[in-house]
C-alpha cells in the first residue's frame, strides 16, 4: 500500500503549522520525517490520522484520495500509530489490549480471546518479538510494550506505520533492537514512517529522509549524509553537535552524596544507597533510562524529597533536613526536569520570572517593596546575555518556545552565586540549536570551578558532557565510569547489567 | 519600528479587551439585565392581562411591557444612582450615598476574595471571616470604653485581627494536613454563623434584658464618622474600602508577598521549586483574604448596622464571590463590581416600593451574572465574539512569528 501526502498545509490562526507538505510513504521503505521540535511533524502526523482535517491539500492511498475523520477511518485504510506516548491498559493481559476497540466474539456474544492470543502469538512469533499474550502489560518493560503496541497495529492489518518519536523513551539497547524491527517489517513489505529528531538513528534505518522546518519541507536528506549535514538542514544554519569543552581543572571535592536512600509516600524504595562525589570544576552526569531515581535524587538534593536518609553534603554543609529556600541560599542552582511545570511560572513575564527564586530580597526588594526597576534592567541584560528570543521582557514565559524558556531558567538559576549547579535532563525537548547554547552554559559554570550535576536519559549527551558518567538503575548507582566507555557497556549498565571492566575510572 | 510597535500594542490590546474579559463581564452584566427585564415583563400583572388581548390590540401588550420594564429600571436607577423626583438635595443624592453604603462591605469582602483567588485558593470563606470580624471589632466596640482617637482603630484593628485569623485557621489547615480549602471554608462558615447566634443568646453578647439575639449597640467612640452626616448611612468605611482597593493593588503587583501569592497561584510546582515557602504562604494568603472579609465586618457593625445580628453578614460573604469574579479579581474591577452590587441592592428596595416588582429579581439579575460569567463561550455565543483561545493563539503565533524573524 502507498500513502501520499500532497500539498498537505494546516493553520492554527496565523500560525501555519504545515505549509504545503508532500510526503511519499511506499511499501518496502523507511520514510524518515527529521524535523525539531515544532517543526511541523506531529501536527502532519495528526491530519494522517484523521485527528486534524488539512485546511488545504489530499491524502492519497494508493492513488486514490481518502478523506480520514478521525483515527477508526484511518486504521480502516490501513494505517497504524504506534504513539510516543503508550495507548495501553496496564492491568489488562497483552492480547486483551491488543483486541481493545474491536473485540472478536463467539456465538452468543462471548468474548474469544483464545482468537486473540492466537494472533498475538502469530504476530510475535513471525517477526521474533518473543511477546507473551498473557503477560500483564503493567508488568513488561517499557520496550515490550511498545512492541505490544507495533502488535496492535499489526493485528489491524496496518500496511502503513507511522512511529512517532518511539525511542524516546527506550534504553540504548531497546532503541537498536527496535531498528531491527523497523527493517524487518520493511522487508516484510510495509511502508513505515519514522519521525524523529535523533540524527544516529535516521543514519541506521533510514531509505529516505525528508527534512522538516518551521511547517515546510526543506528538502531530502540521504542517509548517508553526514549528522552535520542534517543538522544544519533542520536548524537552517551550520551546527556544531560536538560540545567543547578544555580539560577539566579539577578543584576540592566539595559536594558529595554518601549512602542515600529515599522512599516515595507509598513506602516504596526509590534511592538505595547512593553515593557519589563532584569535585569542584567537574561535571557528573549521572545516566539512566528515565524512571530509575533520577527525579528523587535530584529532588532530594534540593530539599524536596520527603522521606529521606544518608547524607548530601555541599561545601561541608549538610542538605539533608534543610528545605528548598535553605538549600538555594547555600547556592545550588537548578533547572529542574519539567521546565513549564517546575521551572517557570507561565502566565508571568520573562521579567517576572527571572526574580522567582530571589523575589523577596536585595536587589530586587527593598523592605516589602519590589524594585520594580532594577528588575528591568536586570531582565534586559539577562534576556540580551542569553539570546532569549522575545519581543520584549514582558512576553509572557508560556508563550516562548522551549529552547528560549530553558534560557531564562537559565539565565535566572546561573545568575547567583553558585556552589553546584543540578540540571536536569537540560535539553530535553530542545531544538539544535538551544541545545548547542545550553551546552556551552553548562560547561562554563563547570570552568568557573563549581561541582556540577547532570540528569541525562541521551547516552550523546551523558558521553559529550559528563567528566564522569554515573549509570542509575531502580535506584541505585550502577557503577560511575569514563565518558569514553564504549556505549554497548553504557547501555548494559543502564539496563542493570553491572559493568566490570570499567570500575577502573571510579575514583 | 516604533510604529508598529505601537499598532502591534494597540491590536493586542483589542485583542485582550474581546479574548479577556472585561468586554465580557460588561456583557453578562448586559445580558443579565435583558433577561431580567424580560421576568419582569413576564410577572407583570399588566402585561398579563394586556397579552390577554394580544392579537386583537398588540400595541397594548407591548406598551404595557414597556411600561413595566422602563418603570422597574427607573425605580432601580432612582433608588441607587440619583433621584430625579425628590425634592430636596439630600434626597437626590441618597440613592448614590446608599448605593457606596452598600458597596463598602461587598468590596471590602470582595478584595479579600480575589486575593485568595489571584493566589489559587478558593476561598469560600467570605461569610465566616466578616462574622468574625464583625465579632470581635463588635466585642471591642461595645465593651471596651476609650476615646475615639483609642477606640475606633482598636476596633477596627480587632476586627481585622478577628477575620484574619479566622481565615489563617483555614490556611494552617491546608498546609498542615492537605485540607480542601473549599470545603473547609463552607463548613466554617457554618461554625461562625453558629458560634455567633450562641455568642448572642449568652451574656458574652447579648444585650441585657434582650430577648431576642441582639448585642448592645456598639460605642460612639469606637464607629465609622459618618462624614455626610446622619442623614446618610455612609460612613469613613467607604473611604477605608478606597484604600484597600489601592493597597490590595499594591499588594498584588507591587510588594513581595504579593508576587509570592501570585505565582502560588500561577504555579505551585514552580513556586515550590524556587523556595518559596507553600505552606506558609497559604496561611498568610488566607490571613490577608480574612483579613479584608473582615474589615467587611467591621464596615457592618462599626458603620452601617451599630450592633451585632445573626444576619451581620446578610449574603456579601456570596456576593463578594461575584463580585471578585466579576472584577476579574483585580482590585479596580472589584471596586466596579462592589459598586454594581451595592446599587442593585440599594435600588431593589425602591424598585420593590415604588413598582412592585419583587425584590427577587434583583437576585435572579445578580445570579444570572455569575451563570454567564462562569459561562463565556455562552456570552461570547450570544454576541458572536471570537473565541478567546483562537484571539490568544493568534497573538502567540504572531509573536512566534516576530522572534523568529529576528
Amino acid at each position: 500500500m502507498k500513502l501520499e501526502l500532497r500539498g498537505i498545509t494546516k493553520k492554527f490562526g496565523a500560525l501555519v503549522a504545515n505549509d504545503n507538505v508532500n510526503l511519499l510513504a511506499e511499501p518496502g521503505k523507511i520514510h524518515c520525517l527529521l524535523g525539531e521540535n515544532g517543526a511541523g511533524k506531529s501536527t502532519l502526523m495528526n491530519v494522517l490520522y484523521g485527528l486534524y482535517q488539512p485546511d488545504s491539500g489530499e491524502i492519497l492511498v494508493d492513488d486514490k484520495q481518502v478523506v480520514f475523520g478521525g483515527p477508526g477511518d484511518a486504521m480502516a485504510a490501513g494505517i497504524g500509530m504506534v504513539h510516543q506516548h503508550f495507548m495501553l491498559i496496564p492491568v489488562f493481559t497483552v492480547a486483551e489490549n491488543v483486541i481493545l476497540g474491536h473485540e472478536p466474539v463467539r456465538f452468543g456474544g462471548i468474548l474469544d480471546l483464545e482468537a486473540a492470543r492466537k494472533k498475538v502469538k502469530e504476530i510475535s512469533d513471525s517477526f521474533g518479538f518473543d511477546v507473551d499474550p498473557d503477560a500483564v502489560v503493567g508488568d513488561l518493560p517499557v520496550g515490550v510494550q511498545q512492541r505490544v503496541e507495533i502488535i496492535k497495529a499489526l493485528v489491524s492489518d496496518a500496511q502503513v506505520l507511522i512511529f512517532d518519536e518511539p525511542t524516546a523513551v527506550l534504553t540504548p539497547q531497546e532503541t537498536d533492537e527496535l531498528m531491527v524491527i523497523m527493517k524487518q517489517l520493511r522487508d516484510s513489505g510495509k511502508a513505515i514512517v519514522f519521525i524523529t529528531h535523533k540524527l544516529r538513528e535516521v543514519k541506521e534505518v533510514a531509505d529516505k529522509i525528508t527534512v522538516i522546518r518551521l511547517g515546510k519541507v526543506v528538502g531530502e536528506a540521504k542517509p548517508t549524509d553526514s549528522a552535520e549535514e542534517m543538522a544544519a538542514m533542520m536548524v537552517g544554519r551550520a551546527v556544531d553537535l560536538d560540545v567543547h569543552k578544555r580539560a577539566a581543572k579539577l578543584g576540592e571535592t566539595t559536594f558529595k552524596v554518601s549512602e542515600l536512600s529515599a522512599w516515595s509516600d507509598t513506602g516504596h524504595q526509590v534511592l538505595e544507597d547512593v553515593s557519589f562525589e563532584i569535585r569542584a570544576g567537574e561535571i557528573l552526569v549521572i545516566a539512566g533510562v528515565q524512571g530509575n531515581g533520577q527525579t528523587e535524587l535530584t529532588e532530594a538534593i534540593l530539599g524536596m524529597h520527603g522521606k529521606t536518609h544518608g547524607s548530601i553534603e555541599l561545601d561541608g554543609y549538610q542538605l539533608i533536613g534543610k528545605n528548598v529556600k535553605q538549600v538555594l541560599d547555600l547556592g545550588v542552582g537548578f533547572v529542574p526536569e519539567d521546565r513549564t511545570e517546575d521551572g517557570l511560572v507561565a502566565e508571568f513575564t520573562i521579567a517576572e520570572n527571572l526574580m522567582l527564586d530571589r523575589s523577596d530580597r536585595e536587589p530586587f526588594a527593598k523592605g516589602m517593596a519590589l524594585k520594580l526597576d532594577y528588575l528591568k534592567g536586570f531582565a534586559q541584560e539577562k534576556v540580551k546575555q542569553f539570546d532569549v528570543r522575545a519581543q520584549g521582557i514582558t512576553s509572557l514565559a508560556g508563550e516562548l518556545s522551549g529552547g528560549n524558556q530553558q534560557k531564562v531558567v537559565l539565565a535566572r538559576e546561573l545568575s547567583r552565586d553558585l556552589r553546584l549547579l543540578v540540571a536536569s535532563q537540560p535539553t530535553r525537548g530542545l531544538d539544535v540549536g538551544s541545545i548547542e547554547f545550553v551546552h556551552e552554559q553548562i560547561v562554563a559554570a563547570r570552568d568557573s570551578g563549581i561541582p556540577v550535576l547532570i540528569v541525562a536519559t541521551e547516552l550523546d549527551e551523558a558521553t559529550q558532557l559528563g567528566d564522569r558518567i554515573a549509570v542509575m538503575y531502580r535506584g541505585k548507582v550502577v557503577g560511575i565510569v569514563d565518558p569514553k566507555t564504549d556505549r554497548a557497556v553504557l547501555g548494559q549498565m543502564m539496563a542493570g547489567i553491572t559493568a566490570t571492566g570499567s570500575k577502573k575510572a571510579k575514583k | 519600528m516604533t510604529e508598529t510597535q505601537a499598532k502591534s500594542r494597540g491590536q493586542e490590546l483589542v485583542a485582550q479587551i474581546f479574548r479577556g474579559s472585561w468586554v465580557l463581564s460588561a456583557l453578562a452584566v448586559l445580558t443579565s439585565f435583558i433577561a431580567g427585564g424580560l421576568l419582569i415583563a413576564l410577572s407583570n400583572a399588566g402585561v398579563q392581562s394586556a397579552s390577554g388581548y394580544f392579537v386583537s390590540r398588540p400595541l397594548d401588550t407591548l406598551t404595557a411591557i414597556w411600561n413595566a420594564v422602563f418603570g422597574a429600571y427607573d425605580a432601580l436607577f432612582r433608588g441607587s444612582i440619583f433621584n430625579y423626583q425628590s425634592t430636596t438635595w439630600v434626597g437626590m443624592i441618597k440613592p448614590i450615598t446608599e448605593t457606596l453604603a452598600y458597596a463598602t462591605p461587598i468590596t471590602f469582602a470582595g478584595l479579600g476574595l480575589a486575593v485568595a483567588f489571584r493566589s489559587g485558593l478558593f476561598n469560600i470563606g467570605g461569610t465566616g471571616q466578616i462574622i468574625f470580624g464583625a465579632m470581635f471589632a463588635g466585642w471591642v466596640g461595645i465593651y471596651v470604653d476609650l476615646p475615639f482617637w483609642i477606640h475606633f482603630p482598636l476596633a477596627v484593628i480587632a476586627g481585622v485581627i478577628g477575620g484574619a485569623f479566622y481565615g489563617a485557621l483555614v490556611g494552617l489547615l491546608k498546609a498542615t494536613t492537605g485540607a480542601n480549602e473549599v470545603i473547609v471554608t463552607i463548613m466554617f462558615n457554618y461554625i461562625a454563623a453558629l458560634l455567633l447566634t450562641y455568642l448572642l443568646k449568652t451574656p458574652i453578647l447579648q444585650a441585657p434584658k434582650a430577648v431576642n439575639p441582639i448585642s448592645p449597640p456598639v460605642m460612639e467612640s469606637a464607629k465609622y464618622p459618618a462624614f455626610l452626616g446622619s442623614d446618610f448611612r455612609i460612613h469613613a468605611g467607604f473611604i477605608a474600602m478606597l484604600l484597600a482597593v489601592w493597597g490590595v493593588w499594591w499588594l498584588l503587583n507591587r510588594s513581595t508577598m504579593g508576587f509570592q501569592f501570585r505565582a502560588l497561584g500561577h504555579n505551585p510546582n514552580a513556586s515550590r521549586v524556587a523556595g518559596i515557602n507553600i505552606g506558609l504562604n497559604y496561611v498568610l494568603v488566607m490571613a490577608v483574604s480574612g483579613a479584608l472579609a473582615g474589615l467587611a465586618g467591621t464596615s457592618q457593625i462599626l458603620g452601617t448596622e451599630g450592633f451585632l445580628t445573626t444576619g451581620v453578614a446578610a449574603s456579601f460573604g456570596f456576593d463578594a464571590i461575584t463580585v471578585a469574579l466579576l472584577g476579574r479579581n483585580k482590585p479596580i474591577g472589584v471596586l466596579a463590581a462592589g459598586i454594581l452590587f451595592g446599587g442593585l441592592r440599594a435600588g431593589a428596595v425602591t424598585m420593590q416600593a415604588n413598582q412592585g416588582v419583587p425584590i427577587d429579581i434583583v437576585f435572579i439579575v445578580q445570579s444570572m451574572i455569575v451563570l454567564f460569567i462562569a459561562a463565556p463561550p455562552l456570552v461570547r455565543a450570544i454576541y458572536r465574539l471570537p473565541t478567546g483561545e483562537k484571539s490568544a493563539r493568534k497573538v502567540s503565533a504572531r509573536k512566534a512569528a516576530k522572534a523568529a524573524a529576528k
